[in-house]
């Protein structure tokens, strides 16, 4: 539950997804569900030239089970809140 | 959930690409899916990649159904900009396998 709200937090904010087949795909944070599904509006991917099955897709859904790692805007996160968030979550509530 | 929904249903009836799990990309309408992902694909295209010739396309006239656990992206195309697309001049090595 702890990274669902931690990402709940970040709706609206511009987020880049590396995808575990080296995709990475820069797009604003529009939803994200329950299995970290991310869904990302005006999507654009990194090295075009390389990549561009994705050339006509502004928007998309990426399958929580696929994502590698998520690159978060520095200051986005607010440290201390997230201590304490994980302090009590690994106590059991 | 509040506002926004990951879901695919404003995606129904619209163009959408899929990329799968082994890297092959699908074009085509979306027409239905389920909760894991499962998809069904109308008039879906398969877009075969080259570093060494054009983009060859496998049209389907029937339906695809995809499942979920093997689809990595679903994305909506914007029609106009896919039109203007040249496929026949993208030169690109295929998508490499999802490795988890």
């Amino acid at each position: 539950m702890l990274f669902f709200s931690l990402f709940k937090t970040l709706v609206g904010k511009e987020v880049t997804v590396e995808l575990k087949n080296d995709l990475c795909i820069s797009g604003a944070l529009h939803s994200v569900d329950q299995y970290l599904n991310i869904k990302l509006t005006n999507t654009r991917v990194h090295n075009e030239q390389k990549y561009p099955h994705m050339m006509s897709v502004r928007n998309c859904f990426i399958r929580g089970s696929v994502v590698r790692y998520v690159h978060l805007p520095p200051g986005a996160v607010d440290v201390e809140v997230l201590h304490d968030a994980t302090r009590r979550e690994a106590r059991g509530g | 959930m509040s506002g926004n929904d990951t879901k695919l249903t404003d995606l129904v009836g619209s163009q959408v690409t899929v990329i799968t799990n082994d890297g092959k990309h699908y074009v085509g309408v979306l027409r239905g899916y389920d909760q894991t992902w499962n998809l069904l694909l109308q008039e879906c295209q398969e877009r075969v990649y080259s570093a060494k010739s054009g983009v060859q396309v496998i049209q389907n006239p029937g339906i695809y159904c995809i499942r979920g656990d093997n689809v990595a992206i679903v994305g909506e195309v914007d029609e106009e900009a896919d039109g203007a697309v040249d496929l026949s001049a993208i030169r690109a090595a295929p998508l490499v396998p999802i490795r988890h």
